[in-house]
Parts: structure tokens; C-alpha cells; sequence
């Protein structure tokens, strides 16, 4: 399990984080809600050791987080698939994707993850010899989860899957990740898109100015009036 | 001469003298794509495989060993250079980068002063690199065409490297996106180590060739294959090795056509000349023949 404690960050004189706590079981699928700027990616970049906490504990399992580089933490099986996709934008689909498994030493589980990933987004497997910039931005998502998947998660951390998508792009990533949870893989999803994440989340937390302002399960925050006023209530906007 | 065979003649020289260029541009790309380093101390890199060389082959030792263990010493001192001067900046603005680079061209130059004396030295390059093949008018330097075969091996074996390897693959991913190398475990430390080593063998080897080519070493020497570099890989793309290549065949095509056309009487300003064309092509294209703008988001 992952679980941050009183996790303070700084940028600068600048508090990311405020006494931030959160946890994540095994196989469950937790979201991070909240507004832009809320601390919701720098909680990720942090548990991917990008970011360091100046202080407060995270462990995943028995490994202090706090003390790993990047590299060790994807050796963890901590993957963090990024905001805004990220691809490498020169490097084939094929490429992208065997640079997600680039820490394994099991090839033929990769090359069966390969198929896997194809299976989940076919037209990935259609455009495997074209080069990242050229996909429309609902395929480089895909690219960008199939990279993900390519490194053997066992805790995956999905930074705004859905940003900028078109709404049957978005329902289509949000497909993969319910297929995902059901496979047992564990999950940290940051969104802003409240009712998906809601929808497929087991549990979920707010986070506001970097301080986890709301927190339980996705029973307890759809019946909480200031989810239910701030994200819910609101038809769903038109058009996007 | 027949026009055929001179401009056979100036295509030789062209490419061959372009060939050093592109190995010599080929690491400043490599290590500029990845931390945005032009690390102008690349040139000394030369000099210390020439000096390594031409020290063993005064102990008696035969050309080639002696040309294997140069190359080896510009490699293993283009490693030391990242772990030394460069690995303790990561992160650190490009300009402190920068200004290392200077700092450590200067040290080295200044050591290879103390070490050798700042007179230069003759460079005997054995008979073969020394050779004419003479063919009616044209008379074709050995040297070119040993310059021109091994850069086409060494293009070669790189391009299957960069595309092919998971470091190589991994070389490129993180000249793009440094960030998500790291996140997907990439071990960027190793990958510019690897960029280091892959640019300072490219350097080792065209030490021995211009130091055949000039006849002498000295402790300056690489101040100007590092400059003529520099404005290739600027010609190409700042960070593309593809760039790098053809800005350097450009750059060399230029200097022979210039050297050909201008009158006797200006060309010792060739160089002005070049020069003055690169900032005309610049204007055009700023970013070089192959460089991207800075990639915008969408």
C-alpha cells in the first residue's frame, strides 16, 4: 500500500503541500480531486520522486519513498503516467512503448503486455511504426497509458487522463481504467473531471490550496453537499 | 584538369574535410540535445587523444595500438569531464553550464601547456595516411579517403545505436522529454554518460585524422574543430544529430566551393565569407535545416 503522512512541499517559499495524508490500499483505486494549483500533480511528482518532501513520510509497502530516486521508484513498480501525455513525440508508438518497459528484465511478459496494450487500444497497434506527434491527442493518451502499462504497474499514477479530450475519447480512457482497477492493478488518479473519477473511484480526496480539505468513499463524497453544489449538480457542460 | 575531374577532386575534399566536421558536431549534438550544454570544451577532447597517441608512438609503440589507446583516452577523459565538471550542475542554468564548459577547455588547454610545452610538435602519421593516389590531373589524398570510409562506418554503427538500442532509443527519448525519461525509469545519468563517451570516441578519432591532416599537435588544436563544429551543428539544428551531419557537410561544401570561386587575393578570408553566408542562411531559418521550433502545446 502507498501512504503518505503529513507530507510537506515547498517550491521555493511557496507550500505545495500542506500536512498532506492519503493512502491507497492494495488493488484500490483512489482519486485526487480538486481545482488547478490545488497540489494535486505535485502530490504525484513527489510519490514518483521527482519532487522531494521537505517533510513527512511516504512509504510504498516497506520502501521509504522519500529517499528513492525516480529510477528505483519505477523499479518499485510505481509508474506515473504524466499530465498533458508527455509521449516522446520523435519516437515511434513501437519505441514509446518499449521505453515503458525499459527497467524490465522479462521480455516475453513485455512482449505479452505489448499485446495487451494493442488489445486495450487497437488503433495504437494500426499506428505502431508512426512517431508520437503525429497521433491526435486522444491517441497519444492511450500511448501515454499503454507506456504506463509497458512498465508493469502495480501502482499506477494517472495525472489527468482526460484533459483536453473529446467526451467518447474520455469515456474510452475511462473504460481502460475501470478495466484496469477489475485486473487488480492499483490506482491514484488525479482529475478534474469530478463525476467520472467518482464513478469509477472506490474512495477519493480534495485537496485544496495543498491541504486535503475532504476525504472518504465515493459513497460518502457524491452524498457530501459541497461536492454535490461545486460538481455534480451542474448538467454536464455541452460541447467541450 | 578536366571540369569532371575537378569537381570530383573538390567533392573529395569537400566530404572529407565535412566528414570531420560531422564527428566532431555529432557530440556536441548528442550531449546539447539532452542538457542543453554546447560544451566547447569538446575540442580539447582532441587534443588529449592526439597528445595520447603521438606519446606512445614515441615509445616505439605501432601506429594503430597506439591510435586505439588515443581513442580510448579521449573517450575515458570525456567521461571524467561529465563526472567532474558536469554531473554536479544538473539542474543548474544553462548559462553556469556554459561558463563550465569554458572553464574546463581552459584547465585542459593549460595542462596539455605545462605537460607539453606550448610549441607544437610534428605528428608523423604512417606512410599509408600519408599516401597520393594520382590519376591523370587528379591527385587524391589517402587520407581523405580513410577519412571519408570511417566516418561512413562510424554514421553507420551510430544510426543503428540511436535506433536500435534501448540506450540509444533512450538518448533520444530524453533529448525530448527529459522529464519522462525519468518517469519511465530511464536512467538519465547513464544516458549522458553514454552521450559523453559516444562524442569523445567521435572526437578521438578525428584527433588522429586532423592531426595527420595538419602534420602537428599542440595544446590549441581543438579550438577550431570545436568552432567549425559548433557552427555546423547551429547550420543543422542545435541537438539533432541528423542536423549535426548535414550542417557539417554544408559547412564543408561551403569552405571548398569558397576556396575554389573567391579570388587568390581574398582567400585568406574565406572563413569571413562562410560566415557571413551562415548568418544569411540563419536569417532565413533560425532554428537550422532540421531544427524544430521549441515545441509549443497545444
Amino acid at each position: 500500500m502507498l501512504a503518505l503522512e503529513s507530507v510537506d512541499i515547498f517550491y521555493g517559499h511557496v507550500q505545495a503541500l500542506a500536512a498532506v495524508s492519503i493512502s491507497v490500499h492494495d488493488g484500490e483505486l483512489v482519486t485526487l480531486l480538486g481545482a488547478n494549483g490545488a497540489g494535486k500533480s505535485t502530490a504525484l511528482m513527489a510519490v514518483s520522486g521527482i519532487v522531494r518532501p521537505r517533510s513527512g513520510s511516504m512509504r510504498w509497502n516497506d520502501t521509504d519513498l522519500a529517499a528513492a530516486t525516480p529510477y528505483a521508484i519505477v523499479g518499485l513498480g510505481v509508474i506515473h503516467c504524466p499530465e498533458g501525455r508527455r509521449i516522446f513525440g520523435g519516437l515511434s508508438v513501437l519505441e514509446n512503448l518499449r521505453m515503458g518497459a525499459i527497467r524490465r528484465k522479462d521480455r516475453a511478459a513485455a512482449r505479452s503486455d505489448m499485446e495487451y496494450v494493442f488489445s486495450l487500444f487497437p488503433v495504437l497497434s494500426e499506428r505502431r511504426h508512426q512517431t508520437g506527434a503525429t497521433l491526435s491527442g486522444g491517441e497519444q493518451q492511450m500511448l501515454a497509458i499503454g507506456r504506463a502499462l509497458m512498465a508493469a504497474p502495480r501502482l499506477l499514477l494517472l495525472d489527468e487522463p482526460s484533459l483536453g479530450l473529446a467526451p467518447l475519447v474520455v469515456k474510452e480512457i475511462f473504460r481502460v481504467i475501470r478495466e484496469l482497477h477489475r485486473r487488480g492493478v492499483t490506482i491514484l488518479l488525479v482529475e478534474q473531471n469530478v463525476r467520472q473519477a467518482l464513478a469509477v473511484a472506490d474512495r477519493g480526496y480534495v485537496l485544496s490550496s495543498g491541504r486535503v480539505t475532504l476525504s472518504g468513499t465515493k459513497a460518502e463524497l457524491c452524498a457530501n453537499p459541497e461536492i454535490e453544489q461545486a460538481y455534480l449538480s451542474r448538467a454536464p457542460e455541452a460541447g467541450q | 584538369m578536366t571540369p569532371l575531374e575537378l569537381l570530383l577532386q573538390q567533392l573529395i575534399n569537400a566530404v572529407s574535410i565535412g566528414s570531420l566536421y560531422a564527428l566532431m558536431a555529432i557530440g556536441l549534438a548528442m550531449v546539447f540535445g539532452i542538457l542543453r550544454l554546447i560544451n566547447f570544451a569538446h575540442g580539447d577532447l582532441i587534443m588529449v587523444g592526439s597528445y595520447v597517441t603521438l606519446l606512445l608512438m614515441g615509445l616505439g609503440l605501432p601506429f594503430l595500438a597506439a591510435a586505439a589507446v588515443g581513442i580510448a583516452a579521449s573517450t575515458i577523459a570525456g567521461l571524467l569531464m561529465e563526472r567532474v565538471a558536469y554531473r554536479p550542475l544538473r539542474g543548474a542554468h544553462e548559462i553556469s553550464m556554459l561558463l563550465t564548459s569554458f572553464s574546463v577547455t581552459i584547465f585542459l588547454e593549460n595542462l596539455a601547456i605545462i605537460l607539453f610545452r606550448p610549441t607544437s610538435r610534428p605528428f608523423n602519421a604512417p606512410p599509408i595516411l600519408r599516401s597520393i593516389i594520382e590519376r591523370g590531373q587528379l591527385r587524391i589524398a589517402g587520407l581523405d579517403l580513410i577519412a571519408i570510409a570511417v566516418t561512413a562506418v562510424l554514421l553507420l554503427g551510430l544510426t543503428l545505436f540511436v535506433r536500435r538500442t534501448d540506450t540509444g532509443i533512450a538518448m533520444r527519448a530524453a533529448s525530448q522529454d527529459i522529464l519522462a525519461a525519468r518517469l519511465m525509469g530511464i536512467n538519465v545519468n547513464r544516458v549522458i554518460a553514454a552521450a559523453f563517451a559516444i562524442g569523445s570516441l567521435l572526437a578521438g578519432v578525428v584527433g588522429l585524422l586532423w592531426s595527420a591532416r595538419v602534420g602537428k599537435v599542440d595544446p590549441l588544436m581543438g579550438f577550431n574543430p570545436v568552432l567549425k563544429a559548433f557552427v555546423a551543428s547551429v547550420i543543422g539544428g542545435l541537438g539533432s544529430i541528423p542536423g549535426a551531419v548535414i550542417g557539417a557537410y554544408v559547412l564543408g561544401g561551403l569552405e571548398i566551393l569558397l576556396q575554389g570561386l573567391l579570388p587568390s587575393a581574398l582567400t585568406p578570408f574565406r572563413d569571413a565569407f562562410v560566415f557571413a553566408i551562415l548568418i544569411a542562411l540563419l536569417l532565413f531559418r533560425p532554428n537550422g535545416i532540421l531544427g524544430s521550433k521549441e515545441r509549443e502545446k497545444i
